[in-house]
C-alpha cells in the first residue's frame, strides 16, 4: 500500500465518518427522531449538542437520522444512473446503428426537459414513498452518464483491441465488459463522486419543496425547510444541514480524486 | 570562431514522477560533445530511446516536459546559451536557431493561413517588414519546389499534401535567415516516392542558403544523402562520430557495423505449391457513403505456408484490402475464397472456424491490445474462446507460445505499457498464433519499430513459417521488409494492382512506371544516391 496523499485522508476521513454515522444511525442518536424533547429552539448545550429544532426535537439526532436517509437515497440513485447509464450507452456504442440512433435521440429528448420540474411533475402524481423518489431521481439522471459514458466508449471503440476482438468473432457483452468498461471506467469514477453529490442536493432540494421525503422522517434538506423560519430571529438550525451537505461534497470528491488518478495508470498500480 | 555550434560534455537528465513510489532523476544523456561549423550538416542518429532529439532541442537550450539540461556547455556563435537568461534565449530561438519538427501537420494551427504562420517569426523578431518576410517566403517556397510559390502562402494546412507541409515547414524555419536550423525526422512521417522530394528540396535549400544543420533522424540512409558529419547514439553515449563517408564504408564500432547491414533476414522465393489457401477475385469495395471504388477489381492468389506482400504509398488501398478480407468492409463485387470455401461479405455471418483460420496483426501494438488486460489474459483469450482450454491446460499453452516468441514467463503477469515496443509486437504475433490460423494478415507490423527490433520481428516471422507452416499476407509501405520476406509480390497504385507475381519476376526490369518510382525512391546507403535518382527518373512522384 502506497502513501495516501493529505488531500484523499481528510476526504477519506469525513467521508468515512458520514457514512458510519448514516450506517449506525440508532446507536448514535441520543434521542429518537420524531421524539420532542425541549422547548423550541434551544440554543447549543451539553444536553442538546445542536440545540432544538423548530417544534422542540433534537437537532443531532435528527440530523444523524437525516443523513441516514439522505446518504441512502442519493447512493441508490446514483447505483441504479451508473449501472443502467453506463450499460446503456455501451450497448448503443457497440452494437451501433439504428439502435444507437433511437437510444440517444430518446436521451436527448428527456434531456430538453428541465430535471427538476419532470421531477415535481412525476412526484405530484405518484405516492412519494422512498422507492419511487430513488426511481425517479435515478431514472432521470442516467440521461448524464449515458451521455458522458457514450463519449468516453466512441473513442474506446475504434481502438484495434476492440476490432481485435470483434474479428475473433466475441459476442456484445465481452467487447462491452472486457473490452470497453475497464478502459472507461477511469472518467466515469470521477463523475460518480460529482453526480452522487448531484443526488444529495437533488433530494434536498425535492424535501425542502415538500415532495422528497415526508415528515416525520427527516433527511437534511426537510430540516432545512422546518427550520428556515428561524434564521429571521438568528436561529442557525437551517445551516447546520446546509453545512453538512458542503462538507461531504468536497470530502467525496477529494476521494475521487485520488481513486481516478491510482486508476488511470496502466502499469498495474492497482 | 569558425565553429557555429561547439557542444561539449552535455549531459540531459529527467525527472520522472511514478505513479506509485517516489519520485527520482535519471540522465538520459551521459556527456555528449561534437562542433558543427557554418555551412554543414551534422546527422544525428540512432533508435528510439537513444535522446538524438533531446540532443537536437539542447541546441535552442530547451529541454521538452520534464527534461532538464544539467550540465556542459552549449556554445552557439561563441556564447554559452545554457548560462543565457530567458530573454536572451527568447531571441536566439526561432531567429538564430530554428526548429523543423517531425510532424507538419500536427505542426501547423489549421486556423491560420501559411503564409501568416512562415512569416511569424521574422515579424515577432522585429527582423524585416510583413512584405520583406513574405517575399523571402515566395523566395523560399520557390526555392523548396512548391507548387504556385506565389498563392500556396494563401492556403490553409489541409489545403495541401503532407509533403508539401513539411516543405513548408523548412521555409519558415529558414524564413528568419537562421545560422542553424535543427531537422527532427523531417521525412519520417512520408510515403518513401514523397520522402526523397522533399530530401532533395531540403538539401538544396541547406547548401543555397549556407546554414548550419543538425539533421537527426533513425534512418542511416536518408542521413547519408545530406549530412556531411554522422554522430552515432545510442542510449545517450556516442558511439561513433566521424565523416559520413567513413561511418558508411567503414564503420568502426559493431553497433555502427549493425546498423549499416542491417535487415540480415533473408528468404529464398518458395515455388507455388498446393491450390492456394486465399483467393482473392476481382474484388471491388467503397466506404459506405462514398462513391469512390477504393479498390478497383483486385485479383490475387496466396500458397500455404508463402508470403505474398502488398505493397504501395499509403492512399494504395493496402490496408482497405485487409479489411475486406477479415470481412470489417463487405466488397461491392468479387469472390473471396479461404481455404477451398467461400468466405461471406460481413463479418457477421463468418463461421467461428473462418475466424479462427484468419488471423491479423495490426501496425500498431500499443492500440491492438487492451491496456487493462495481462499478457498472459492477451494470450490466453483465444484460447479459451476457440478451443475452450481453462486453467492449468490454457496455462501450459500461453507459455509454449510464450516460448516460441522468445519472451520468458515473467512477463506474463505485465501489462502492455510495461513493454517495449519490439516486446508488444511480439505478444501480438503470440495471440495470433494461438488461434493456430492457417493466414495472418500482417498489416505495416515493423513500420512503427526500429530497424534492428523489426529485423527481430521479421526473423521471427519467418522462423515461425517454418515451423507452423501459416500463410502470410504481408502489407508493407517498405521495400527492404519486401525483399527479405515475400515470396509473392503485388504492388498496388490507387486501389488497382499494377504489378504482381513471384519475387524474382516482380523485382527485376523491365519496370512500369509506378514500380519504377516506388523502388528507386527507397535511399540506398551511398553518398550521390540522391542526385542520380533526381535525374533518372521516369515519373513524377504523386500529390506534388
Amino acid at each position: 500500500m502506497t502513501r495516501i496523499p493529505t488531500s484523499a485522508l481528510i476526504g477519506l476521513v469525513i467521508t468515512a465518518a458520514y457514512f458510519l454515522a448514516a450506517l449506525f444511525a440508532p446507536l448514535i442518536a441520543p434521542f429518537g427522531v420524531g421524539e420532542i424533547v425541549g422547548d423550541v429552539w434551544e440554543p447549543m448545550s451539553s444536553k442538546y449538542l445542536l440545540g432544538t429544532d423548530g417544534i422542540g426535537r433534537d437537532l443531532l439526532s435528527r440530523m444523524i437520522y437525516g443523513g441516514r436517509t439522505t446518504i441512502f437515497v442519493a447512493l441508490a440513485a446514483t447505483i441504479l444512473s451508473f449501472t443502467l447509464g453506463t450499460i446503456l450507452a455501451l450497448t448503443a456504442v457497440v452494437v451501433g446503428g439504428w439502435v444507437d440512433m433511437a437510444l440517444s435521440r430518446f436521451i436527448d429528448l428527456i434531456m430538453s426537459i428541465p430535471t427538476l420540474i419532470f421531477a415535481l411533475v412525476v412526484l405530484s402524481v405518484m405516492p412519494v414513498t422512498i422507492l419511487v423518489l430513488i426511481l425517479v431521481m435515478g431514472l432521470l439522471d442516467v440521461t448524464r452518464v449515458y451521455r458522458l459514458a457514450r463519449a468516453v466508449a466512441q473513442d474506446i471503440n475504434v481502438m484495434d483491441y476492440v476490432e481485435a476482438a470483434r474479428l475473433r468473432g466475441e459476442g456484445t457483452p465481452w467487447i462491452v465488459f472486457r473490452e470497453i468498461l475497464p478502459n472507461a471506467l477511469s472518467p466515469l469514477v470521477a463523475e460518480l463522486g460529482m453526480r452522487f453529490i448531484f443526488m444529495v442536493l437533488f433530494v434536498s432540494t425535492l424535501s425542502f419543496l415538500g415532495l422528497g421525503i415526508q415528515p416525520p422522517e427527516a433527511d437534511w434538506g426537510g430540516i432545512v425547510k422546518e427550520n428556515k423560519e428561524g434564521i429571521v430571529y438568528g436561529i442557525p438550525a437551517a445551516l447546520i444541514p446546509a453545512f453538512a451537505i458542503a462538507t461531504l461534497a468536497i470530502s467525496v470528491n477529494l476521494v475521487a480524486d485520488w481513486v481516478l488518478s491510482r486508476t488511470t495508470s496502466l502499469k498495474g498500480g492497482r | 570562431m569558425s565553429e557555429l555550434l561547439r557542444v561539449r560534455d552535455l549531459k540531459i537528465g529527467a525527472h520522472v514522477i511514478p505513479p506509485d513510489g517516489d519520485p527520482f532523476d535519471i540522465e538520459i544523456v551521459h556527456g555528449v560533445s561534437f562542433d558543427l561549423k557554418k555551412g554543414q550538416v551534422l546527422g544525428l542518429i540512432g533508435e528510439s530511446g537513444a535522446g538524438k532529439s533531446t540532443i537536437g532541442l539542447s541546441a535552442l537550450a530547451y529541454g521538452r516536459g520534464g527534461v532538464e539540461i544539467t550540465g556542459g556547455e552549449v556554445f552557439i556563435n561563441g556564447s554559452d546559451i545554457l548560462k543565457d537568461s530567458l530573454g536572451n534565449l527568447r531571441k536566439l530561438r526561432g531567429h538564430v536557431v530554428t526548429y523543423v519538427s517531425q510532424s507538419a501537420a500536427a505542426s501547423f494551427n489549421p486556423a491560420k493561413k501559411l503564409m501568416t504562420q512562415v512569416t511569424e517569426s521574422c515579424i515577432q523578431h522585429n527582423l524585416c517588414s510583413q512584405s520583406e518576410a513574405e517575399e523571402r517566403a515566395v523566395t523560399l517556397f520557390r526555392k523548396l519546389g512548391l507548387p504556385e510559390p506565389e498563392t500556396i502562402g494563401d492556403r490553409y494546412p489541409h489545403q495541401v499534401s503532407g509533403g508539401q507541409l513539411q516543405r513548408v515547414m523548412t521555409a519558415m524555419a529558414l524564413c528568419p535567415q537562421p545560422d542553424l536550423v535543427v531537422f527532427d525526422e523531417p521525412t519520417t512521417a512520408l510515403d518513401v516516392t514523397t520522402q526523397i522530394d522533399v530530401l532533395a528540396a531540403i538539401k538544396e535549400a541547406i547548401r543555397d542558403t549556407g546554414v548550419g544543420a543538425l539533421y537527426i533522424t533513425h534512418d542511416l540512409a536518408v542521413v547519408a544523402q545530406v549530412s556531411d558529419q554522422i554522430m552515432v547514439l545510442q542510449n545517450g553515449n556516442t558511439v561513433e562520430y566521424g565523416d559520413t563517408e567513413q561511418i558508411i564504408n567503414r564503420p568502426a564500432e559493431a553497433y555502427t557495423q549493425a546498423l549499416v547491414s542491417i535487415r540480415s533476414a533473408e528468404h529464398a522465393e518458395k515455388l507455388p505449391t498446393d491450390a492456394p489457401v486465399l483467393k482473392v477475385d476481382g474484388i471491388s469495395a467503397r466506404y459506405p457513403g462514398t462513391k469512390f471504388d477504393v479498390l478497383d477489381d483486385v485479383s490475387l492468389e496466396l500458397r500455404p505456408g508463402q508470403t505474398l506482400a502488398i505493397v504501395g504509398e499509403s492512399g494504395s488501398g493496402k490496408s482497405t484490402l485487409a479489411r475486406t478480407i477479415t470481412g470489417l468492409l463487405p466488397q461491392r463485387s468479387g469472390e473471396i475464397t479461404f481455404d477451398g470455401r467461400g468466405l461471406t461479405q460481413t463479418l457477421a455471418e463468418r463461421s467461428k472456424e473462418d475466424l479462427r483460420e484468419l488471423q491479423m496483426i495490426y501496425q500498431m501494438a500499443d492500440v491492438a491490445m487492451n491496456p487493462r488486460q495481462t499478457i498472459a489474459m492477451i494470450i490466453g483469450r483465444p484460447l479459451e474462446f476457440y478451443f475452450g482450454l481453462r486453467g492449468s491446460e490454457r496455462d501450459k499453452r500461453v507459455r509454449e507460445l510464450m516460448d516460441e516468441i522468445e519472451l520468458g514467463p515473467e512477463f506474463l503477469s505485465r501489462y502492455p505499457a510495461e513493454l517495449s515496443g519490439g516486446q508488444k509486437q511480439r505478444v501480438c504475433i503470440a495471440r495470433a498464433l494461438a488461434a493456430k490460423p492457417k493466414l495472418i494478415i500482417c498489416d505495416e507490423v515493423t513500420s512503427a519499430l526500429d530497424p534492428l527490433v523489426a529485423d527481430g520481428i521479421l526473423k521471427l516471422l519467418l522462423n515461425l513459417q517454418k515451423i507452423e507452416g501459416v500463410s502470410y499476407l504481408f502489407i508493407t509501405h517498405d521495400l527492404a521488409t519486401v525483399k527479405s520476406i515475400a515470396d509473392t509480390i503485388a504492388v498496388m497504385h490507387r486501389g488497382k494492382v499494377v504489378r504482381y507475381g513471384p519475387k524474382s519476376q516482380v523485382l527485376s526490369p523491365p519496370f512500369d512506371d509506378y514500380t519504377d518510382l516506388l523502388l528507386s525512391s527507397v535511399p540506398e546507403m551511398k553518398s550521390g544516391w540522391l542526385e542520380d535518382v533526381i535525374a533518372h527518373r521516369k515519373m513524377e512522384s504523386a500529390g506534388n
